[in-house]
């Protein structure tokens, strides 16, 4: 049983498995927690689709079974985990939040409030918003 | 500190989101409570405005305008590095820092008050080139500790502190300008007094290297 947590989920996946550096997920796992999904074409997200480098197909995928470790690291994204295996983090790469930054569109977020109320960037859109941090200390 | 402001410009289409960058999720609310501000005032455990804006001190501020652009990327938000010259026993700041900090303040919320009033014509406002130069690009390091971080948060949230401070730690080591995650991790392992002096030995540390970045805005002292 594995935690996974990514961008915006964290989700308990009672069916993965962690083999050292290796994670496998069932497809309906990867295309859930991750928005990818393994295609003949390669690894598609969105309509984007990245091919498996020839040759190294066991790398990634293993008795339908999907290393979404091996994904990660292919796609350039940082993956940290538990020596135990038992936690995950899929994080986003740096080229990506770069991009994002450089066409000045403001990322949207969603962020609960002390009454755990969510609230998010977007609910504000047609205002000017000025976005601020700040910590108890 | 924004309450003011928003009170004074709220009816001119203006929105003050507040996010506290606290992982020890009732740290904040004492404050919230009693500033009872009238606009969101949101907690991000896991720093993902930090992540997302890049952002790596508190307070930094982000101007986006009516269609979602960025105007002005994070900067510091009227902060201003007088407090270095703060006594630390007494916490008072000699009488020329003490002006400066308040001129800072006070530049930048005429800053936001002169943007909401005169939007794109704001002398405020980035263009798109200058907007793209005060955007700070993340490296793989930085992206690894927010990872690392979120690894960290949620060991310490699961009862693991232990491990989790390790991995906080690690997100300090890959991103050592952020004063975020530090700050983070200071409080999971001491409390109060320690981990102001493990403050201000951070801060002396930086030698003449600024813990406020220079704000690029007419006005501003420097």
């Amino acid at each position: 049983m594995v935690t996974l947590l990514t961008e915006i989920k964290e989700m308990v996946l009672p069916d993965a498995r962690a083999e050292g550096e290796r994670l496998w997920l069932s497809p309906a796992e990867l295309e859930d927690a991750t928005g990818w999904s393994s295609e003949p074409e390669g690894l598609c997200r969105d309509g984007v689709c990245v091919p498996i480098p020839p040759g190294r197909e066991r790398d990634f995928l293993r008795d339908g079974h999907v290393d979404v470790a091996a994904v990660w690291r292919h796609l350039g994204k940082p993956i940290v985990h538990t020596a135990d295996g038992s936690a995950w983090v899929l994080g986003e790469a740096a080229g990506e939040r770069a991009a994002a930054l450089r066409s000045l569109e403001a990322p949207d977020f969603t962020l609960p409030d002390p009454a755990g109320r969510t609230h998010s960037l977007s609910d504000h859109h047609g205002k000017k918003v000025l976005l601020v941090s700040w910590a108890s200390w | 500190m924004w309450q003011g402001l928003y009170e004074e410009l709220k009816d001119r289409n203006f929105m003050v989101i507040a996010v506290a960058l606290d992982s020890r999720e009732g740290d904040p609310l004492p404050w919230i409570e009693a500033a009872k501000p009238t606009y969101p005032c949101l907690i991000d455990r896991d720093h993902r405005l930090a992540e997302l804006y890049n952002m790596v001190n508190v307070p930094q501020a982000v101007w986006i305008d009516e269609l979602g652009r960025m105007v002005r990327p994070a900067e510091p938000a009227g902060a201003y590095e007088g407090f270095r010259k703060m006594d630390r026993v007494t916490r008072e700041m000699p009488a020329e820092a003490a002006r400066m900090t308040a001129e800072a303040k006070a530049t930048y919320v005429n800053a936001i008050r002169d943007w909401v009033l005169n939007g794109a014509a704001s002398e405020h406002v980035f263009d798109a080139e200058r907007a793209r130069a005060h955007v700070p690009a993340p490296t793989e390091g930085v992206a690894r500790a927010h990872a690392a971080f979120r690894l960290g948060q949620h060991l310490i949230r699961c009862g693991q502190a232990e491990e989790g401070d390790r991995w906080l730690g690690e997100a300090s080591r890959l991103h050592p300008d952020s004063w975020c995650i530090w700050r983070q991790r200071a409080g999971v392992t001491e409390h109060g007094l320690a981990s102001q002096s493990d403050f201000w030995a951070k801060v002396d540390a930086l030698g003449e290297r600024r813990y406020y970045d220079t704000v690029d805005m007419k006005g501003m002292p420097r």
